[in-house]
Formats: C-alpha cells, sequence, structure tokens
C-alpha cells in the first residue's frame, strides 16, 4: 500500500511536492499517481495545482479522479495545495465553474483596483513571495511552526469561506484573505510548503504523522 | 506585515559551473552551482534564479541534472532560464525541478511560445526576461530602453516598456528586467529603467544588472518600485550574506524574510 498519494492530473510539476515529502519522510512509500485506485488505498492524499482551476477540474475529471478526491476528502488525511485548496469550495470566479463543493465558500480574483499597500505601494498579481500566515485556530499541523511564520505564495486567486469556523489562517495582501482551511481531515493551504524551507518542510512533517478524527475511516 | 521584498541571487551556469561575467562577456569562475545554491539557502535566499549560458548545444543537460540536484535538496523556488525555446524545454525544465522558466530571447523571436507555456503550465510559472538598453542618452527627461536578445548583442527595435506589457498580456507572470548599461558595472540598477516598467505592468518585476553594494537594493525597492531585487557578484565573492542584505534593507523599512 502507499503511505501517500500525490494526486497527478496532468496540471504541472507535481516534482517540488514529492521531493519535499521524501525529505521528511523517507521511509514512506510516496506514489504520484493518476490512477484512482492507488488514491484510494493510500493512507494519505495530497492534492497539489497549479495554472487554472477549470483546467484543474477538467482534467481530473479526465482522468476519472474526481471520485476518489472526494472519497479521500471524506476518509483520511488530506491535504490540498494552492489549486487543491481553492478547488474544494463551491465555486470560482475563474472560469465561473463549480468545485467539488467540500468547503462552503467561494474563489475570488484579486480586484485589479485598490491592491495599494499601507505604504502607498502597489501590489501586483499574482501574490508571489513571502507573506505572513497569521493562524486563527490551533491545528495539529501548525506544531513546531513559529507563529507568524513566512511562507511562499504565488496565486492571482483567493478563497473566501461563508463562515468562518473552517478558516485556520489569514494573510494581507492588502487585506485579510483566508490561507488555510481545516475541516476534519482535511487541511488545505494557499501557500505552497513544499517551496517554503524550514516552516513549509515542518509543515509537511506534521502531515505526515497527523493522525485525525475520522468519520469514515 | 504583508508580503516581503524578495533577494535573489543569480547564478550564471555554463558547462557545470557557475561564472559571472561583465557587460555579459569576461567570464570568471565563482564555484559549484549545487554548493553555492546550499550556502544561499542556508543564508535566507528568498529564491534562486539559474540562467544557463552555456554557448553550446552539447552540454544543454548539464543544467537540468544541476537542477535535479538543488531541487532535491533546497527547498525554495527555483527559476531556470538560457536556451529555452519550445514548450517541451519548459517542461523539462519544470520536471527536472524548476518552478519558474524565465524566456528571452525566443520570447521576441516568438511571442506565442510565452502564450503557449503559460496556457499549458500557469502563468505562474512562467518569467518573461527582458535585457533592456537605454537608446537616446541625450534626452535624460524623455528616457527610451531597447530591447535586446542573444545575450544582449542583438538590437530587436522593440520598446522595452511596450514589450514588458505585451508579454504581461500573453501570460507573463513575471518580469526579470535586466539593465545592460548597468550590467557587471556595480554602479546600481538602472532605476529610471525599473520605475518605468514596474509603474506600467501588474505582474511582479525582478531589478538586475549592477548591484555593487547593499544601498543598491534598497534604492531599486524605493526608487525602482522592484517587486524583487537580484544580484550576483555581491554575493558569490563572499562580499555580503544574503542575511547582511536584509537586514540593511529592514534598517531602511523594506519587508523582507528573516
Amino acid at each position: 500500500m502507499t503511505d501517500i498519494a500525490i494526486v497527478d492530473y496532468g496540471m504541472g510539476n507535481l516534482r517540488s511536492v514529492s521531493k519535499a515529502l521524501e525529505h521528511v519522510a523517507p521511509a514512506a512509500s510516496i506514489a504520484v499517481t493518476d490512477d484512482p485506485e492507488v488514491v484510494r488505498k493510500a493512507g494519505r492524499v495530497v492534492v497539489p495545482g497549479q495554472g487554472a482551476m477549470p483546467d484543474c477540474l477538467r482534467e481530473l475529471d479526465a482522468r476519472g479522479l474526481r471520485d476518489a478526491v472526494l472519497e479521500a476528502a471524506d476518509s483520511k488525511p488530506f491535504l490540498g495545495i494552492c489549486i487543491g485548496l481553492q478547488m474544494l469550495f463551491e465555486s470560482s470566479e475563474e472560469g465561473d465553474v463549480k468545485g467539488l463543493g467540500i468547503v462552503a465558500g467561494k474563489v475570488l480574483r484579486f480586484p485589479s483596483t485598490a491592491m495599494i499597500n499601507a505604504n502607498g505601494q502597489k501590489l501586483k498579481v499574482p501574490h508571489m513571495g513571502w507573506n505572513e500566515v497569521h493562524r486563527t485556530a490551533e491545528h495539529a499541523l501548525w506544531k513546531d511552526i513559529a507563529s507568524d511564520a513566512r511562507f511562499y505564495f504565488v496565486h492571482s486567486y483567493y478563497v473566501e469561506t461563508t463562515n468562518p469556523e473552517p478558516a485556520a489562517a489569514y494573510s494581507l495582501y492588502p487585506f485579510p484573505f483566508t490561507c488555510a482551511v481545516a475541516k476534519d481531515n482535511i487541511f488545505a493551504v494557499q501557500f505552497h510548503p513544499e517551496k517554503s524551507h524550514e516552516a513549509g518542510l515542518t509543515l509537511l512533517r506534521n502531515f505526515v504523522q497527523w493522525e485525525p478524527m475520522l468519520r469514515n475511516g | 506585515m504583508g508580503l516581503a521584498t524578495r533577494i535573489i541571487p543569480c547564478l550564471d551556469v555554463t558547462n557545470g559551473r557557475v561564472v559571472k561575467g561583465i557587460n555579459f562577456v569576461e567570464l570568471r569562475d565563482a564555484g559549484d552551482p549545487v554548493e553555492i545554491s546550499r550556502r544561499y539557502d542556508e543564508q535566507g535566499a528568498d529564491e534562486l534564479t539559474f540562467l544557463d549560458i552555456t554557448a553550446s548545444s552539447d552540454n544543454r543537460d548539464l543544467i537540468l541534472r544541476i537542477i535535479e540536484e538543488v531541487a532535491a535538496q533546497v527547498f525554495i523556488p527555483l527559476t531556470v532560464g538560457g536556451g529555452v525555446r519550445q514548450v517541451e524545454d519548459v517542461r523539462r525544465l519544470l520536471n527536472a525541478g524548476a518552478d519558474k522558466v524565465s524566456i528571452n530571447t525566443s520570447a521576441v523571436q516568438n511571442p506565442n511560445l510565452v502564450a503557449d507555456a503559460a496556457s499549458r503550465y500557469g502563468s505562474q510559472c512562467i518569467v518573461v526576461a527582458i535585457d533592456a538598453k537605454r537608446v537616446n542618452n541625450t534626452d535624460m527627461n524623455n528616457p527610451r530602453w531597447e530591447v535586446f536578445t542573444h545575450g544582449g548583442r542583438m538590437a530587436t527595435g522593440l520598446d522595452a516598456i511596450e514589450w514588458a506589457k505585451r508579454m504581461q498580456l500573453l501570460g507573463a507572470g513575471e518580469i526579470l528586467l535586466t539593465s545592460m548599461d548597468k550590467d557587471g558595472t556595480r554602479n546600481g540598477f538602472d532605476l529610471a529603467l525599473t520605475r518605468a516598467v514596474s509603474d506600467m505592468v501588474d505582474v511582479p518585476v525582478i531589478a538586475s544588472g549592477g548591484v555593487g553594494n547593499l544601498h543598491h537594493l534598497v534604492e531599486g525597492v524605493l526608487q525602482g518600485h522592484a517587486d524583487a531585487v537580484l544580484a550576483a557578484s555581491i554575493f558569490h565573492y563572499g562580499e555580503y550574506s544574503i542575511s547582511q542584505a536584509k537586514a540593511y534593507m529592514a534598517q531602511h523599512g523594506i519587508e523582507v524574510r528573516v
């Protein structure tokens, strides 16, 4: 059995994610896979994603992976990264598509106006670089990570939860936006832990060791 | 506190070694790319940029092996450029572990490459590198910069600001802007160029070319409005560490990751 399945639906580079997981869990068997059966049998599932959410969902469906991802989100430690966070939501402004609908809320684009910081500087989109992650809830995945630690972001769309409960952290750009979501066995982040140096590796190590309460496990 | 300004050491790589030239010529050996990457990572570099300046195609695959080795040890974003001619080159670099691929000469020869690569892999991993040179030195109030290609040897007739805007429209997620006049001089960035481009585009702009001391980095951000600053020689020869550069920028009110 695969310990950790990284869901490969053909969107972008998953090598960074697998390299970082291999680094923090050298004894684990890690598979980058587009096989729904491998995802179903894996102990833990990571859903990364780059590019545009409509393309990501289309490619997920083209490989018959949607059901396996939904099952994983319902039954085992699940980590979403970037588009892997965004696709959990109900809908996205990007291409006006429906998401997986696991978390109530929507995905919005950073506005082209009013992107000015406190010093009067214009803020660029994509939001690219290292930003502070301010936690709003305690969670096993934050263990040993300094509060307000910086993580690496690169995205033009952000998530907005309908209810405050699932939000686990926010960042400022320039307004506060949710950058991490926690719900039962799901943890999903807008930033890239695999590219976020020690803080990111610690988060991945915490994920590998995480034993959430499972409803359908 | 919000987004930190990035400091990006640049490694010019040829035949498997890091080198540094003056005005794109007179190369001098600066060491092993994997070792240097690890050092910068330990010092707190926010990102690393590799430019493959290998002239012959024989040794092209060397850069892939270097990136693979770096990506297995260094967990920060890696940008790789040099010799990217087709979408297949982008794919190979991303698969080797690059997070972003920088396109320069080929973007001028075939602008659709930028559009194709961005639609296939996402704008977030497509950087367009622009080598710009001042073309009317007589009228300082009305400066104009032209895009050059082939490592700065060939004039294109393209206006650098217009070109940056067009590249953004085609899908570039970031602009790496090098002043050919300043590169290797250690006199500081071309601040007017940096500011003109950065203010005219919505995507992040990395200022490059001319850094000789830490104050140049501060000027690039505060006066040039750069979203990130790139430098090579001040870091390669141990004159300054990345952490010293960050401490100096923080003293001048620039938000950095420490």
